[in-house]
């Protein structure tokens, strides 16, 4: 379905502010899975999926999805496979646009846009019963501003954007990471729901060591623009966001003990 | 009076410009300035297609045309070449101003005998017939000139209302608003972005064409600070109609491009001194893009000051 191979990213090379963000990540993403990225600060975990996304091309390696090689392809060109939520809730909608809107123009996402009317009585028909299955209220609030709303609801309806062709791939990108607990909740109680209902392929990051122990059913962490751990299957299930702190705070030891030793070599040999 | 209605006619003809300068100010927010080569070039184009005898409606059609290459090579620099915007426009509109005295030959072409759009309006009237208003006379040809381009005018703004609510068009509005999204919708922002120029340009250049043809002759500086009678109107309109919405824009910008045609022949009556107008234009849109903001934050100040009392923790936030 997913298959990365051996992809390395390196931003502003040769400079001071040089950054090895990835450095050869393997992973092979079977249809129908819901893998979720967690990672420290820097570890490439974004990373992994806006290179995933086009929003950058990969410096090495290769990205197939769906049987395609998308490597070389532009960031509008794997729209067709691919729905997003960002984690900035501001991003995934049209401020000065309506919620029809919106809502239309993610209605063909991927696919060419002609001299239709965007928002034909059917079409809004459709899109209205979409938000009413929400249960947000907002369907009566189809021709207000995307603007208007809370950062929560706009976040609720850029992954309603983002299902609403059903995406070969969906990218979560720690998309409650700036919502108050409460819409952080209802978001991620729509994001199961949508994923279970139409058994969408999901790779997601997230901050949050409840929502990766809990949710999903293949766990990765990732250390500086690696591969660290690869939970699957029972492993995973049995996870609890203790055994995963654990985890971190293995590698953080690991990190200081790296530093020592580096100063060490840097006595001895300098 | 007919300096009224003159007045009048030229802001109909330049809301084309506001209408123009709108779907790449607002719409796309690109701030482009080839409109002061292409609103030449229109008037260039089909000022010489006219002497060479064309058809009025196939010249204006042909100067349209030639707008939309100007602006998809504003949008090619931008895009493609990844050109700042601003300076993208700059290198059209400069290179506009040869290929326009290239395609008139001279730097002036006056329209003589030649049929154009404006004499085929005046034919619907004889020149001796008037209008009366109580004690003001309108001669009707002046009437048939203005009825013409209102037609033509209200055609081009709502066939722009259709297409901002078809598919396409919005994917336009929506590549303006956020890039990134409509990116992550399979949008490609520099073909969009190009698209937008394309037709933004094309009105810009319908409108010297039109411009032309009722002021009788082209001229190679006629563009000169036209994309800042652009803004004003657009500005203006936005003040006047209070809103976003694509309609009311469209609307908010004829009606802008008229009034501050009338407020400049106003202040022209009143002795301001023609070599002044570019400046106080300037002027104008500084203030109008400055004083918004500026009253907020008084608004704020004043509000700091005269408010109820607060609880001691809660000041200056």
């Amino acid at each position: 379905m997913l298959d990365i191979e051996q992809i390395a990213k390196t931003f502003h090379a040769g400079t001071p502010n040089e950054v090895r963000a990835l450095r050869g990540v393997d992973l092979r993403i079977e249809a129908g899975s819901f893998v979720i990225v967690i990672g420290t600060n820097g570890s490439g975990k974004s990373t992994l999926l806006n290179a995933v996304a086009g929003s950058f091309l990969v410096d090495t390696g290769r990205l197939k999805l769906n049987g395609h090689e998308i490597t070389r392809w532009p960031e509008h060109r794997r729209a067709q496979f691919i729905g997003r939520v960002f984690q900035n809730p501001f991003t995934g909608t049209a401020p000065s646009m309506t919620i029809a809107e919106n809502l239309a123009l993610a209605a063909k996402r991927g696919r060419a846009r002609g001299m239709g009317w965007a928002l034909s009585s059917s079409t809004k028909s459709d899109l209205r019963e979409r938000v009413r299955a929400m249960g947000l209220g907002l369907e009566d609030r189809l021709d207000n501003a995307i603007g208007s709303l809370s950062g929560g609801q706009r976040q609720s309806l850029t992954l309603l954007m983002a299902g609403l062709l059903k995406p070969n791939l969906l990218l979560l990108d720690e998309h409650t990471a700036a919502l108050d607990p409460k819409s952080a909740d209802q978001v991620i109680r729509l994001t199961e729901e949508f994923i279970r209902r139409d058994r969408l392929t999901t790779l997601m990051v997230t901050h949050s060591m409840h929502q990766a122990a809990h949710l999903g059913d293949r766990l990765i962490m990732m250390v500086r623009g690696q591969i660290l751990h690869d939970f699957q299957g029972a492993e995973k299930r049995r996870l609890t966001p203790e055994d995963l702190l654990a985890r971190f705070e293995e590698v953080r030891r690991a990190d200081q003990l790296d530093e020592t030793a580096a100063e060490m070599l840097g006595r001895q040999y300098v | 009076m007919s300096l009224l209605v003159g007045s009048f006619t030229m802001g109909l003809i330049l809301s084309l410009l506001a209408l123009g300068v709108l779907v790449s100010f607002r719409i796309l927010a690109f701030r482009d300035l080839t409109v002061d080569g292409s609103i030449a070039l229109g008037g260039a184009v089909a000022a010489t297609l006219l002497v060479a005898g064309w058809n009025p409606w196939l010249a204006t059609a042909a100067a349209c045309l030639a707008g939309a290459l100007a602006g998809t090579a504003t949008g090619v620099l931008a895009t493609r070449f990844q050109i700042n915007g601003l300076l993208a426009g700059i290198l059209v509109m400069t290179a506009l101003y040869s290929v326009n005295l290239r395609v008139m030959g001279k730097s002036n072409l006056p329209l003589m005998k030649e049929q154009t759009i404006v004499t085929m309006a005046q034919r619907f009237a004889s020149s001796e017939s008037r209008w009366t208003f109580s004690r003001w006379e309108v001669p009707v040809q002046d009437v048939c000139i203005v009825a013409m381009v209102s037609l033509l005018i209200g055609v081009v703004a709502a066939t722009m209302y259709a297409f901002f609510r078809t598919n396409l068009g919005l994917a336009m509005r929506a590549a303006g608003d956020n890039e990134q999204m409509i990116r992550a919708l399979g949008v490609d922002v520099g073909w969009m972005t190009t698209f937008g120029l394309a037709l933004s340009n094309s009105l810009v250049a319908l409108a010297g064409a039109l411009l032309v043809q009722y002021q009788g002759f082209a001229d190679v500086q006629m563009g000169i600070g036209m994309v800042v009678w652009g803004f004003a109107s657009v500005i203006i309109g936005e003040s006047l109609v209070g809103s976003r919405q694509i309609g009311l824009l469209l609307v908010g910008a004829v009606m802008g491009s008229i009034l501050f045609r009338l407020l400049v022949a106003i202040a022209l009556r009143w002795g301001l001194n023609p070599n002044d107008l570019k400046l106080v234009t300037a002027l104008f849109v500084f203030a109008a893009l400055v004083l918004p903001g500026a009253m907020a934050t008084m608004r704020k100040r004043m509000a700091h000051f005269s408010g109820p009392p607060r609880p001691i923790g809660e000041r200056g936030v």
